[in-house]
């Protein structure tokens, strides 16, 4: 229970770096020289989940020092990464405890780990096993070799759903800036009912793109995550409408609202992609080139009728 | 990836076929199954399911592969080009 609330807590961004197991070479259960060498992160969170994965088992883990950060967040960074491996591989003195030379690697750790420069610097040749840490026991007792599943990727509505708080925690400050701008604003031009709806809008719109169309990604129609966004914000504003009273609005803050709001949502779901296993910093690059330029443009023209509207109405 | 596909296109991976030993090394780093081997040689079956991790160009022991990786999301892109320009980012956010 202690766990998981911690584990929870470290979701959201608190006290992440006390979730850090002392990098080094552990052993799980009573493993011989002969028994083969995983190799894993030293966040809390993938620790804990392979440890439970190898219950049972006798094996040698070796943890690497990437800062608290999962295996692939750390292989991007380069910290799982070749240079580590090696120093990690050598101060535990593993070549000495076992008499074989192969290291066990998660699949998602290749983007950080030159498997050949591994195998000159130490000796130990390295075989990425699988993605997810509950398949390594299947894939122990399969003679050590990956089944296709082992190699497939997924992004299921819970992998996606534990993306989110995080996602959140990230935004808050900037959260803070914007929405405490906007209000003040929005205060002086149309008083304090006009802020809070304004804020709140703010709020909604930056939920929807950071939540909620991530949460229902494959549902929304489209391959471009700015298009995806757009059309969440722009159910989004359709209910902030129904709710908000937006019939009495004027029309220029009416279409305002249809334009900024989707644009903030956009924005914030586009950003998800850095969170997926499936979105290429190419096709992100691409869909920023030409989805910039029109989100920052429905902007201006949403900030113009709101302003045009104040002189006019 | 089943059910999930991103933009068609774009994916910037090349093979160099002619440097290829077939270890087969890229097949097993690549999450996504873009690699294929035939008559001992790898070949890009699937670009567009590339999300240029960039693992198997690194683990490519013979350097036929080449990616662009890197950062794939719109704040540490925009960071990114920040600091090309060597604009002061606004800092913050992003997974750094």
């Amino acid at each position: 229970m202690a766990d998981h609330l911690g584990a929870c807590m470290a979701r959201w961004g608190i006290n992440r770096m006390d979730f850090l197991v002392p990098p080094g070479l552990y052993a799980i259960g009573a493993p011989t020289p002969e028994a083969p060498v995983l190799v894993t992160a030293n966040y809390q969170m993938t620790y804990d989940l392979v440890r439970r994965a190898l219950a049972g088992r006798n094996v040698w883990l070796l943890v690497l020092e990437t800062f608290g950060i999962n295996v692939w967040c750390a292989a991007g960074k380069g910290t799982f990464g070749t240079t580590e491996l090696v120093r990690r591989v050598a101060e535990s003195g593993l070549a000495k405890v076992v008499q074989h030379r192969r290291l066990t690697l998660p699949i998602l750790g290749a983007p950080g780990v030159a498997a050949h420069e591994v195998q000159k610097a130490t000796d130990f040749s390295i075989t990425y096993a699988t993605i997810r840490a509950e398949d390594i026991p299947e894939y122990l007792d399969n003679g050590e070799r990956t089944t296709p599943a082992m190699r497939e990727l997924s992004f299921t509505l819970y992998e996606r759903l534990v993306l989110v708080p995080v996602e959140i925690v990230l935004v808050l400050k900037t959260l803070l800036v914007l929405g405490g701008g906007l209000y003040l604003v929005a205060l002086l031009a149309g008083g304090s009912g006009a802020a809070l709806t304004t804020v709140l809008g703010y709020l909604g719109a930056v939920f929807t793109g950071i939540a909620v169309a991530p949460v229902l990604l494959p549902f929304i129609p489209g391959r471009s995550f700015a298009v995806k966004g757009a059309l969440a914000g722009i159910a989004f504003s359709a209910v902030f409408f129904a709710l908000a009273g937006g019939a009495l609005w004027s029309w220029p803050v009416q279409a305002a609202s249809f334009l900024a709001f989707p644009a903030v949502s956009s924005f914030y779901t586009l950003n998800f992609t850095g969170c997926t296993t499936f979105t290429s910093r190419s096709g992100v690059k691409k869909e920023m080139r030409l989805g910039l330029p029109v989100l920052g443009g429905a902007l201006l023209v949403s900030l113009l009728l709101v302003l045009a509207g104040a002189l006019v109405y | 990836m089943k059910g999930f596909r991103y933009l068609s296109n774009v994916a910037t991976l090349e093979l160099d076929q002619k440097r290829c030993v077939g270890c087969g090394r890229c097949l097993e780093v690549c999450p996504h199954q873009v690699f294929a081997l035939e008559a001992k040689l790898a070949r890009i079956v699937d670009r567009d399911a590339c999300m240029e991790c960039g693992a198997c160009a690194g683990n490519c022991p013979v350097r036929a592969i080449t990616v662009d990786s890197g950062v794939g999301c719109a704040t540490g892109l925009i960071n990114e080009w920040l600091r090309e320009k060597k604009i002061p980012g606004v800092g913050g956010g992003g997974c750094g």
